[in-house]
């Protein structure tokens, strides 16, 4: 929960806020005219539950001490970052539209030397959840029992060897003050990930470097900020969240469809892209077609 | 030169012998009870890297990785982002040879204070073959921004190397020895993060020295000394940044200079001076160093000579150096 706020958003208002995020995170990929696109419409849930709901923080003092931290281990999925943070107040909505571009605070994967709220600097995949044990050693070390580390990790990234040796520390370390988040929606670049690389049985591979795995709706609000609840108040293992989402989600034609993983600029330049921007935004102001007025 | 203390006599036959590791172990035991931050992570290699002292005597503050060099640094970066010092070892060869991007970004990108250490560098760590003789790891983390690169010419200034890594605020990376090898510093011998030591002053030729090869330079002054020619000696144990002043100052004087080290050349000591003098002061040079190949197993001392590291190597060189140069 945001320090200072006095109570939380119902879940109606939450999921306006996820659908707010959605539509920042489509404007500022068509303005920066590159970007990954699918997986930040697909996270749009579950970073709304940990900036609106589930975390402690302050984006008014981002270094607060008594934070909870969160890794972002699927760094090109950062313009859902961005658009949470701007939403909590961590920085103007309008530096969004800066989002990689010389000089912006915003770069193409997350760097935390250049804005403050970052954690650490991401990208390069595999990497998130060794920060995530190192971090949860060190508050461990330093008795600081009532924070917690939240390490987002996407599926294809579960490729990398690196994940597995931090899997296999966190087990060893019993981290119960570490939780991963698996953002489990079947696609990588090359494809579906039961194809490129398989990872079934993943709550089994889980379970047997000894972690407690809960699989949830990644798409659901509630499902998301309980399982969060439940992850802290399991004491005695690390926790791993596997959300099942839905890649695109929010825009029927990129939903589940492995070719919007990528880049934006896989589409036609110019008046194509703003066509399919256009199209995006229309779809979620109107909730895919379930309502019919459409704001601005 | 008189502020640098050496020891009496370099020449000595009963000469201390010590692996710089050793004084790692004793600096990170003294930085350890110097600041509560301080902490040590190793990958399986705690006794061989010295890590161990530490470890038994801070236990709360010591992580057991196991075998896996990409997680220990990646820790090492996430401790360090909850104001941890942490030191993370392991061999060379594997850290920072197996983990160089995890390095890059996570370390030195993302801009945390972790302390790479990388034992068992240098074809001096023998029958183990050339698997697990690191020599690219000058060149692997000069090149990375906001590294700071370190190598000790023993175990005595390793150890005061050790407590100024924990007090700075760079990602830093520390080279050290298997072997044990003579200690010529005392605990009079200046050090600071950044600086080159004059450890001889000569006026003929310039031989610049890192690690554990500045003994043998200095070795190898002494026999040039009886061919009439005056070699000046400086210690470099700050690889990156180089202290391009000291360098550049006994270039001009010398107008010849010669460098050495335990590891590839190329993008090395060797390449780093080279690419100073170059913009700075064009000076004819030899570089002294392993000239893009590995190494092999074999008896420490035996490589050492066998690629051409020793002291009668280096007078060798500084000779045809000189003969070039007139």
């Amino acid at each position: 929960m945001i320090h200072g706020m006095h109570k939380s958003l119902t879940i109606d208002e939450l999921e306006l806020v996820a659908n707010d995020i959605r539509q920042d995170i489509i404007r500022m990929l068509e303005h920066a005219g590159s970007g990954h696109v699918a997986g930040p419409l697909g996270q749009a849930d579950i970073f709304t539950a940990l900036y609106f709901d589930v975390m402690k923080h302050d984006p008014k003092n981002p270094d607060w001490e008594e934070r909870d931290i969160l890794v972002q281990s699927n760094g090109h999925t950062v313009p859902v970052r961005y658009a949470a943070m701007a939403r909590a107040g961590y920085f103007d909505r309008a530096e969004l539209m800066t989002l990689r571009q010389l000089g912006s605070r915003l770069q193409g994967h997350p760097e935390r030397t250049k804005l403050p709220g970052l954690e650490t600097t991401s990208g390069p995949l595999g990497e998130g959840l060794s920060q995530g044990c190192g971090m949860a050693l060190a508050m461990r070390m330093d008795q600081q029992h009532h924070r917690w580390v939240y390490v987002t990790t996407g599926d294809g990234e579960l490729n990398e060897g690196n994940n597995w040796e931090a899997i296999m520390l966190a087990g060893k370390y019993k981290l119960s003050n570490l939780i991963a988040i698996v953002d489990r929606n079947n696609i990588q670049i090359d494809g579906p990930t039961e194809v490129v690389m398989p990872l079934e049985d993943l709550k089994a591979k889980w379970e047997a470097f000894g972690w407690h795995v809960l699989e949830i709706d990644g798409n659901n609000l509630e499902a998301v900020i309980d399982a969060c609840a439940m992850a802290r108040a399991i004491v005695e293992k690390p926790v791993c969240i596997i959300a099942h989402t839905i890649p695109g989600k929010g825009v029927d034609f990129m939903e589940n469809d492995f070719h919007w993983h990528g880049y934006f600029v896989q589409t036609p330049e110019g008046p194509e892209l703003k066509k399919v921007a256009k199209e995006a935004l229309h779809e979620l102001r109107t909730l895919q077609g379930k309502i019919r007025s459409e704001h601005e | 030169m008189s502020d640098i203390h050496l020891i009496t006599n370099i020449l000595a036959d009963d000469i201390k012998m010590e692996a710089n590791r050793a004084g790692f172990g004793r600096g990170l035991i003294e930085a350890a009870k110097r600041n509560p931050n301080v902490v040590g992570a190793c990958a399986d290699l705690t006794d061989s890297t010295k890590m161990n002292g530490f470890a038994e005597m801070f236990p709360d503050r010591f992580i057991e990785i196991g075998i896996g060099e990409q997680n220990l640094v990646t820790v090492g970066s996430g401790m360090a982002a909850m104001g941890k010092i942490p030191f993370v070892a392991s061999y060379a060869a594997f850290s920072p040879g197996r983990c160089w991007e995890q390095i890059r970004t996570t370390i030195c990108l993302n801009d945390r204070p972790v302390k790479i250490v990388g034992a068992h560098a240098g074809v001096s760590v023998g029958p183990d073959g050339a698997t697990h003789q690191m020599l690219e790891d000058i060149a692997l983390m000069r090149a990375l921004p906001n590294m700071v690169v370190l190598a000790p010419c023993d175990s005595v200034e390793a150890e005061k190397m050790t407590l100024a890594m924990a007090a700075d605020k760079r990602p830093n990376y520390i080279r050290l020895a298997r072997e044990a090898t003579p200690v010529i510093t005392t605990e009079h011998t200046p050090f600071h993060i950044g600086k080159a030591y004059v450890f001889k002053e000569g006026a003929d030729v310039t031989i610049i020295a890192t690690g554990t090869m500045t003994y043998q330079a200095l070795v190898a002054a002494d026999k040039l000394a009886k061919d009439g020619i005056n070699a000046e000696i400086i210690h470099v144990p700050t690889i990156k940044p180089l202290d391009g002043l000291t360098i550049t100052e006994s270039a001009k004087k010398t107008g010849a200079v010669v460098t050495v080290e335990e590891a590839q050349i190329a993008g090395g000591l060797g390449g780093a001076v080279a690419e100073l003098l170059a913009e700075e002061c064009p000076t004819p040079m030899k570089r002294i160093g392993m000239r893009d190949r590995f190494g092999e197993s074999g008896k420490p001392d035996e490589l050492v000579k066998h690629f051409g590291l020793d002291s009668l190597h280096i007078a060798m060189a500084v000779h045809g150096l000189l003969d070039r140069k007139h």
